[in-house]
């Protein structure tokens, strides 16, 4: 059976677009039939994260209007035999698309794909609506910041209202080094605070930045904390029951072999 | 700084999460601080004609509670109301 989930935040700037690139990866790697498609009409970007922007012929709107048939538009990523791309449309804007036509798009992808993953544009405008529209499931992603935990939580009362069920909660850019110390709010925290369920945790990790710049997504990658995180993300999604990672002892661990090579 | 100010002083992260906390309530309720502030004062007003309450203890909260009728959650009101005397006569409030 497949699901679409769409991964939203409200504020911008909190990791959608990262977290979609590296959970679709991550559940193409466990072998699953994924699709992301990319909704931010007029402002796309999950092609760049992805690596492939330089195979985009045809676009979301394209389908939409008729100009071509999926297949065409679909991009496939090369690196994983069953990950592909929807890239969204530059040089229209989110009027070009409604909720019906979205619906009637992922709808169509459903008889192909396991997992169809929706990357939503900040702001809770048409073009949040056009995103949540055909979806059965929600990541909600946020950062342990005042501005996006408020944004987050307006969200939530908007999927609820919209009768999205399923609504987990993922908190990115964690710095354990200040949760320690008291400067920033806790998992704990922020889960309290929105009263829904975590799926995982994703450090403030400096190999994001990286792999964003080389369009190389690092889910599964264990060297890497985020990698780590992102993977195990994954798991849960398919309903598997992993224990959160431990942020907190690797990250000081990590943090003092980057500083013995930073002194030398 | 004193020794004193040294224990008062509060963590940001813990600062946020309380500033955050009464944010989302009237963010929820789509009610000010003020309009809050209004209804606990008429609350007051209104159990005081039947009993002494402690008013400085009065903590009124909208929260999130599941519907019994239709499915999905329905906003409600919360007043934790700490009684002081139940014997108050009524009526002497109008007195």
């Amino acid at each position: 059976m497949s699901e679409v989930i769409v991964i939203t935040s409200g504020k911008g700037g909190v990791g959608k677009t990262t977290t979609t690139a590296n959970v679709g990866t991550g559940l193409a790697q466990l072998d699953k039939k994924v699709v992301l498609i990319d909704t931010d009409i007029g402002l796309r970007n999950l092609d760049v994260v992805m690596g492939l922007e330089n195979r985009i012929v045809y676009n979301l709107v394209d389908v939409v209007e008729g100009n071509c048939r999926m297949k065409q538009a679909l991009i496939k990523d090369k690196r994983y035999p069953n990950l592909f791309l929807l890239p969204s449309a530059q040089t229209r804007d989110k009027t070009a698309v409604t909720p019906e036509q979205m619906m009637k798009l992922t709808d169509e992808l459903r008889e192909e794909f396991d997992y169809i993953l929706l990357d939503c544009p900040a702001g809770i405008e048409q073009g949040f609506k056009n995103a949540i529209a055909g979806a059965d499931r929600a990541l909600v992603v946020t950062t342990p910041e005042v501005s996006a935990i408020r944004d987050a939580d307006r969200i939530i009362g908007l999927l609820e209202a919209n009768e999205i069920k399923q609504i987990h909660l993922i908190v990115n850019r964690l710095r354990m080094d200040m949760v320690s110390r008291g400067d920033m709010m806790s998992i704990d925290d922020v889960t309290e605070i929105l009263a829904i369920n975590l799926i995982g945790a994703v450090p403030d990790d400096e190999q994001i930045v990286i792999s964003t710049n080389q369009g190389e997504p690092l889910a599964g990658r264990t060297d890497t904390m985020a990698g780590q995180a992102y993977i195990n993300i994954c798991h849960r999604i398919l309903g598997e029951d992993v224990p959160l990672l431990d942020l907190n002892v690797k990250n000081s661990m990590w943090s003092k072999i980057a500083g013995l090579f930073k002194k030398n | 700084m004193g020794l004193m100010d040294f224990f008062k002083k509060k963590n940001s992260g813990d600062i946020a999460k309380d500033r955050l906390k009464l944010l989302l309530i009237s963010d929820r309720a789509n009610c000010s601080p003020d309009v809050m502030e209004m209804i606990k004062n008429d609350i007051i007003q209104v159990i005081s004609k039947y009993m002494e309450i402690d008013a400085e203890g009065l903590d009124i909260q909208i929260t999130q509670t599941e519907s019994e009728g239709n499915n999905g959650t329905v906003p409600a009101l919360y007043a934790n109301i700490p009684i002081k005397d139940m014997h108050h006569t009524p009526g002497k409030a109008n007195a």
